[in-house]
C-alpha cells in the first residue's frame, strides 16, 4: 500500500515527465526530418531548382499541414507505446517456441495491429507528400463507352500496404531483438551529446532496415497479389522510381520511430540524484536508503542503484552522509540500509546461480559437465536448502519479486521452454522431461542427436543470459559497495563500515565462487555474436561477462585498499585462503 | 624556472648511471657495479640478431600467385571486403574487358574524385597520408619506434611483473617470482604501439596495434609459455586503426583507445566488448592519451596544434589550442591536480593546474586559464674532460614517478650531430604544498646506447625506479633511493607509508628554482 504510493510519486513526478519530454523533442524534430524527406523524395538531378520550388510549395500546402498533424499524432502514439512496453530487464526467450509464444501473446498482437495502422497512416502522409502518381487511391480511367469511372490507383495502394508491412515487421522485430529493453550506459554523457553520438547509427539502421523490409514486402506482394494488376509482375515491380519511393518512405517511417525510441531511452536512463538523507520526515521516503529497497517500479530501483554507484565513485560529500550517524541515537542507519540491500541483491544472485547449477547438474546433462557432483560437497548448507525454489518463487510471485521477471513471460505463455519449466518446478524423478536426453531413441540417431545438442546448447546459452538478465543491478551494487568500502579507509570517521566488512567480503567471495563455477558450464563462456546495425540493444547478452569482471575488480579494489589489514577481519578459513590469492594477485 | 644549466654535467664517456643515493646520482663503469638490494628486477637484453624478423605484408602475397580466374562478382566481393569502397572501384576500373565500358569509366571517375577529395583532406591533416607504420612511429612515445627492438613496455600496476613488446610482434611477460615467461603471439598482433596492464586485475593486458586492440588474459598461475589466441579478445571498430595510444581508467572499469585516423576516442567496456565513441571533429584524430591517477581527467592530444582535457564524469572536454605544434607528451601528478606537457617544436615543459571542486554535484571542475612554463630545456653546452657536450632540445616523452618526486624527461637529441645524442634528464619534484622543480641529473647508459623508452615502476618501496629501454635492446632499471616527503598515500601494500622528516637538498638552496607563487 505504502510502496505503491511511493512509486506513484516517482512515476508521477519523474518518469512521466521524462517520457513527455522525450515525446516533445521527437515532435520538435519532426519538421526538419519531414523537410529532408520531402526534399529527397522529390529530388531530381535534372531539375534541381524546380525540386526546391516544388518542395517549398509542398511544405506550405494545406494537405502537408494536415498530414504533419497526423504524423505528430503517430509520434505521440509511438511514444506512448514505448512508455507502455518498456522494460529495464529484457525478456529472453529461451527457445524458438517460446519466442513464437511471445509473438502470439494477445498484448503483442494488439501492439502489432496498432503498428500496422500507424504504418499505414505514415505511408498515406508520405504518398500525399510525394504527390505525382501516388497521390490518391482512386483515379479516373477512361472507358470505351464514353463516361468516366474511378479505378484503383495501385501505386497509392502499394505505398499504403508497404507502410503497413513495415510497421508490422517493426513490431515483430521489436520482440525478436528486444527493442523495448532499455539499457544503461557505462559512460555518463549529457543528453544532447548522447543523442548526437547515436544519430548516425539511427540513420544507418533505419536505411538498412527499410531496405530489408521493402525487399520482403515486394516478395510478399508479388506472391499474394492479384495478377490482374499491372504492378503485380516482375517487370512492374522492378520500377526503380517506385522502389526508391517505397524505400525512402519506409526509411522516413522507421527513422521517426527510431528517433522516438532513442530519445525515450536517453531521457529515461538519465541519472537521477536521490538525497541520501533528509531533515524533513515527509521527504524520508524519497531518500536513497529507502528507495533502494523498493521493488516497484523496477526503473526506480535501477536508477537508485545507478545513483549509488555514481555517488560512491564521484562525490565525497554524499559519501560522508552515507557514513554519518543518526543524530539522536548515533546509529549508522544509512550505511546499514544501503549495505543490507546490496548484500541481499548479491546473495539473491548467488542463490540463483547455485540453484541453476544444481538443476543443470542433476538432470541428464550432468554426464557431459565437468565434475558436476564435486561442487556440491563444499557448499555451505544454508544455500543447499532450496535448489529450485528460487525459480518456483519467481513464478508464484512474479509481481512481488520483479528481479526474477525475465522468467515470468515464458512461464505464463503456453509455449514456455521445457528447460525453464524444469528450472521452475522442483525436479522430480517422474517428470516426463527427466532423463529424456539419455533415452536410447535419440542416442541411436547420431545426426539427430547433434542437432538436438546444438539446439539444446543454444537454449542453455539463452537460459544463462536469462539468469543474468537483471545483472546491471548487481554490477551497480558491487561497484557501489566496493567504492564505499575503499573510501571508508580514509573517510569513515566512526568506523561504521568495519562492522559489515566481513559480511561484504564473504558475500563477494561466495558469489565469486558461484560465478566461477557457472562459467565452467560449457555454454556459459561462449561469446554471443554481436549485431551492430540494429536498434535493438544487445547489452543483456554480455551482462554475465561484465558482472564477472566487475566482481573481480570489486574484490581487488577492497584488497588493494586494505592490504594486510584484511588478515584481521573475521572470515572462515576457506575465505581467508581465497582472499590471500587476491592479495597476492593470483586470481 | 629550472633550466639545464643548473644540472650537474653528464658523465664522462664509458660511465653508466647506476642509482641515486643520498641525493646524488652514482655512476659506475659497468653494470656489475649495481648496488645489492632486496628487490632487483631482471635486467634483460634483446639483441637484434636473436629476433626472427619477418618481412611479410598481407597484400604482397597476392602478386605471387597466378592470374585468378574468379568471376567478377567474386572479385568485387573480395575487393569490397579487403579494401572497402575504393578497393571495389579499383577492381571494377581495372577489369574492363569484363564489365561494360560505361561502368568502368564511371567508377574510374568516382575513384579519381575520391582521391581528389582525400588529397584535399590530407592537405588539411597531413598525417592522414602516412602509412600505418609511419603513423605509429610518428606519434609513438617511443623514440625512433620503427627501429626499436623493444617497442613497448609496461609494468604491472600492483606486482613486479612487466610486459615487453618486441620488434618481432611478440610480447613477453616477465615475473621475478615465476620461472615461466609467457610469450603472446596473435595473428592480428602486428606493429605493437603500446601495451598496458589493467588496474585492479591480475591478468588483463591491453595491446594497441596496427589494426585493432587486443586484450589478453594471462593467467598468473598458468604454467603455459604460449597462451593460445583464445586468451585474447579482439576489440576493433571500423576506421579506428592504427591504435597509437591506450589508457585504462585507474578504477579498471574502462579502456580508452585513440587512433590518429579517427576523430573519435573510444571508451571500451572490455567485458561487454562494446564501445562508445566520443567524437570531436577538430584536430583530425587522437594521438596520445593519459589518464590522471585519480581518474578525474584524461589528456587527449591531436595531430594538430590542439589538445583536449576530458573530465571523466560526464565526458565533456576543454580545448587547449597550442601555438606552435601538437602536444607531444604529457603526464599527471599523482593527485591529478597538475598536468605537465610538452609541445612539438618547443623545448619547454608546461604545467596546467586543475582544482577539483568535489562539492559541486555536477562534477564540473574549474580549469586553469593558461599554461605556465615550468622548465626550459633548450640546448646547453657542458664543458667536460671529454670535450664540450651539448644537451637539450625537443622532448620525446615525460614520465612522473607515482609518488610525484622524480620527473624523467627523454630528450630527442639530434640524429645528425654526433655530440647530441638522446639523453634522459631527471628532475626532483614536489607537488605539495607548492609545486617545485629541482634539477637531479642525467641518466646515461652504456657507450653507444641511446634511451628509447622509459617508465617508472608503479610501486617501488624505497623511492622511485626508472626502467629504461635502450637502443641496444637492453632494459635496465635505475633506482632512485630517497625518503618520501609527500603526504602519506596508499602504498602498494595498502598501508599508508609513515611520514618522514623532509630532507632539504642543501646543494640547490642557492640556485634559482621553479617555485609556484601562492596567490
Amino acid at each position: 500500500m505504502f510502496s505503491s504510493e511511493q512509486s506513484c510519486w516517482f512515476i508521477r513526478k519523474v518518469i512521466c515527465w521524462r517520457a513527455a519530454a522525450s515525446i516533445a523533442w521527437a515532435v520538435l524534430l519532426l519538421p526538419p526530418s519531414t523537410a529532408i524527406f520531402v526534399f529527397l523524395s522529390k529530388f531530381s538531378v535534372l531539375h534541381p531548382i524546380q525540386t526546391i520550388s516544388e518542395c517549398f510549395s509542398m511544405l506550405t500546402s494545406a494537405t502537408a499541414i494536415f498530414s504533419f498533424i497526423l504524423l505528430c499524432g503517430v509520434i505521440i502514439m509511438v511514444g506512448f507505446l514505448n512508455f507502455e512496453y518498456y522494460t529495464v530487464i529484457p525478456t529472453i526467450a529461451c527457445s524458438k517456441i517460446a519466442l513464437f509464444g511471445q509473438l502470439l501473446h494477445p498484448r503483442q498482437l494488439v501492439n502489432s495491429l496498432v503498428h500496422c495502422i500507424m504504418g499505414m497512416i505514415v505511408a498515406w502522409c508520405s504518398a500525399v507528400t510525394i504527390g505525382f502518381r501516388y497521390e490518391t487511391l482512386g483515379h479516373p480511367c477512361a472507358q470505351t463507352d464514353g463516361y468516366h469511372q474511378m479505378c484503383l490507383n495501385e501505386y497509392h495502394l502499394i505505398l499504403l500496404l508497404g507502410g503497413a508491412f513495415v510497421g508490422f515487421s517493426h513490431s515483430l522485430l521489436g520482440v525478436i531483438h528486444n527493442m523495448n529493453y532499455v539499457s544503461f550506459h557505462t559512460v555518463q554523457q549529457y543528453k544532447y551529446l548522447r543523442f548526437k553520438g547515436c544519430l548516425p547509427l539511427v540513420v544507418r539502421c533505419s536505411a538498412t532496415q527499410a531496405l530489408y523490409s521493402v525487399r520482403n514486402f515486394i516478395v510478399v506482394y508479388y506472391f499474394l497479389g492479384n495478377s490482374a494488376h499491372p504492378l503485380d509482375s516482375i517487370a512492374g515491380l522492378l520500377d526503380l522510381s517506385l522502389l526508391y519511393h517505397l524505400w525512402i518512405s519506409a526509411t522516413f517511417l522507421l527513422f521517426t520511430w527510431y528517433i522516438m525510441l532513442l530519445l525515450f531511452r536517453i531521457f529515461l536512463t538519465e541519472g537521477y540524484s536521490f538525497p541520501v538523507q533528509s531533515s524533513f520526515t515527509e521527504d524520508a521516503d524519497h531518500c536513497l536508503p529507502k528507495v533502494l529497497t523498493e521493488k516497484q517500479p523496477m526503473l526506480l530501483k535501477f536508477l537508485a542503484l545507478q545513483d549509488l554507484a555514481l555517488l560512491s565513485q564521484h562525490s565525497p560529500l554524499r559519501r560522508c552522509e552515507v557514513f554519518s550517524l543518526s543524530q539522536p541515537g548515533g546509529h549508522p542507519h544509512n550505511w546499514n540500509a544501503i549495505s543490507k540491500e546490496c548484500l541481499s541483491l548479491l546473495a539473491d544472485l548467488t542463490q540463483r546461480l547455485v540453484a541453476y547449477h544444481d538443476t543443470v547438474a542433476t538432470n541428464g546433462r550432468a554426464k557431459s559437465l565437468s565434475s558436476g557432483k564435486d561442487f556440491m560437497s563444499p557448499r555451505p548448507t544454508a544455500f543447499m536448502k532450496t535448489p529450485a525454489s528460487v525459480f518456483a518463487r519467481s513464478i508464484a510471485g512474479g509481481q512481488q519479486s520483479p528481479l526474477t521477471a525475465p522468467f515470468t513471460p515464458d512461464l505464463d505463455s503456453p509455449f514456455m521452454s521445457p528447460a525453464l519449466r524444469r528450472l521452475a518446478a522442483p525436479v522430480e524423478q517422474g517428470s516426463p522431461w527427466y532423463g529424456t536426453v539419455q533415452s536410447p531413441h535419440i542416442m541411436r540417431r547420431v545426426p539427430k542427436l547433434w542437432s538436438f545438442r546444438s539446439y539444446n546448447c543454444n537454449k542453455m546459452q539463452s537460459s544463462s543470459q536469462a539468469l543474468f538478465a537483471d545483472s546491471q543491478a548487481h554490477i551497480w551494487a558491487l561497484e557501489g559497495l566496493s567504492y564505499l568500502v575503499q573510501a571508508s579507509f580514509s573517510e569513515d570517521q566512526f568506523g561504521v563500515v568495519q562492522t559489515t566488512l566481513p559480511s561484504i567480503l564473504s558475500c563477494m567471495l561466495v558469489l565469486q565462487e558461484a560465478v566461477d563455477r557457472h562459467f565452467k558450464l560449457p555454454h556459459a563462456s561462449s561469446k554471443p555474436v554481436r549485431s551492430t546495425s540494429s536498434m535493438g540493444d544487445s547489452t543483456y547478452k554480455t551482462l554475465r561477462f561484465a558482472l564477472r569482471a566487475t566482481l573481480k575488480t570489486a574484490i581487488y579494489r577492497i584488497t588493494t585498499t586494505f592490504g594486510d589489514h584484511l588478515n584481521a577481519v573475521q572470515l572462515s578459513a576457506e575465505h581467508q585462503k581465497r582472499l590471500q590469492q587476491f592479495l597476492e594477485y593470483k586470481e | 624556472m629550472c633550466s639545464l644549466a643548473l644540472f650537474p654535467p653528464p658523465l664522462p664517456y664509458g660511465q653508466t648511471t647506476v642509482c641515486e643515493s643520498n641525493n646524488e646520482l652514482l655512476s659506475g663503469s659497468s653494470t656489475e657495479d649495481q648496488l645489492k638490494q632486496d628487490f632487483s628486477p631482471p635486467s634483460l637484453s634483446f639483441p637484434r640478431e636473436s629476433l626472427k624478423l619477418h618481412s611479410r605484408t598481407e597484400n604482397s602475397s597476392k602478386a605471387a600467385f597466378l592470374d585468378h580466374s574468379e568471376t567478377l562478382w567474386m572479385r568485387s566481393a573480395a575487393a569490397w571486403r579487403d579494401g572497402g569502397l575504393t578497393g571495389l572501384l579499383n577492381e571494377i576500373t581495372n577489369s574492363h574487358p569484363h564489365v561494360p565500358k560505361w561502368l568502368s569509366m564511371s567508377s574510374g571517375c568516382i575513384l579519381a574524385l575520391l582521391r581528389w577529395v582525400s588529397s584535399f583532406h590530407g592537405s588539411l591533416f597531413p598525417h592522414l597520408t602516412l602509412s600505418s607504420e609511419d603513423m605509429i612511429a610518428e606519434f609513438s612515445q617511443v623514440l625512433n619506434w620503427s627501429d626499436c627492438v623493444v617497442r613497448a613496455f609496461a609494468w604491472h600496476p600492483h606486482t613486479d611483473k612487466f610486459a615487453v613488446a618486441l620488434l618481432d610482434d611478440s610480447i613477453k611477460i616477465y615475473n621475478p617470482k615465476s620461472a615461466t615467461t609467457p610469450t603472446l603471439k596473435h595473428r592480428l598482433q602486428r606493429n605493437v604501439a603500446v601495451v598496458q596492464w589493467k588496474p585492479l586485475c591480475a591478468s588483463a593486458l591491453a595491446v594497441g596495434c596496427q589494426n585493432c586492440l587486443l586484450v589478453w588474459h594471462v593467467d598468473p598461475c598458468s604454467l603455459s609459455t604460449r597462451p593460445s589466441a583464445g586468451c585474447a579478445h579482439v576489440l576493433s571498430h571500423p576506421g579506428h586503426a592504427p591504435v597509437t595510444s591506450i589508457a585504462w581508467s585507474p578504477s579498471g572499469s574502462l579502456l580508452l583507445s585513440a587512433s590518429p585516423m579517427d576523430t573519435a576516442m573510444m571508451v571500451w567496456d572490455v567485458a561487454a566488448e562494446s564501445c562508445v565513441p566520443l567524437q570531436r571533429v577538430g584536430g583530425g584524430g587522437v594521438t596520445f592519451l593519459s589518464w590522471s591517477p585519480d581518474g578525474s581527467h584524461v589528456l587527449a592530444s591531436t595531430p594538430s596544434a590542439l589538445f583536449r582535457v576530458w573530465e571523466t564524469r560526464m565526458w565533456t572536454c576543454e580545448r587547449w589550442p597550442c601555438i606552435k605544434g601538437r602536444c607531444q607528451s604529457g603526464c599527471w601528478s599523482p593527485d591529478g591536480s597538475r598536468l605537465l606537457f610538452t609541445v612539438q617544436g618547443e623545448t619547454v615543459i608546461y604545467a596546467l593546474t586543475f582544482t577539483n571542486t568535489p562539492a559541486v554535484p555536477s562534477g564540473t571542475s574549474k580549469g586553469p586559464h593558461a599554461a605556465v612554463v615550468v622548465a626550459d630545456l633548450s640546448e646547453t653546452t657542458f664543458n667536460t674532460p671529454d670535450g664540450d657536450i651539448v644537451v637539450g632540445g625537443e622532448i620525446q616523452s615525460l614520465a612522473w614517478d607515482p609518488r610525484g618526486e622524480r620527473l624523467a624527461v627523454l630528450l630527442k637529441g639530434d640524429p645528425r650531430a654526433a655530440d647530441r645524442s638522446p639523453i634522459i634528464a631527471v628532475f626532483k619534484t614536489r607537488v605539495r604544498p607548492i609545486f617545485e622543480l629541482l634539477p637531479c641529473g642525467f641518466v646515461q647508459g652504456e657507450p653507444g646506447a641511446e634511451p628509447r623508452l622509459m617508465q617508472f615502476h608503479p610501486n617501488f618501496r624505497h623511492g622511485a625506479l626508472l626502467t629504461v629501454c635502450w637502443s641496444s635492446g637492453r632494459i635496465t632499471h635505475v633506482p632512485f633511493y630517497f625518503l618520501s616527503a609527500s603526504i602519506p598515500r596508499l602504498g602498494p601494500s595498502g598501508s599508508p607509508t609513515l611520514p618522514h622528516v623532509q630532507e632539504r637538498p642543501a646543494d640547490f638552496a642557492n640556485q634559482s628554482l621553479f617555485t609556484e607563487l601562492i596567490s
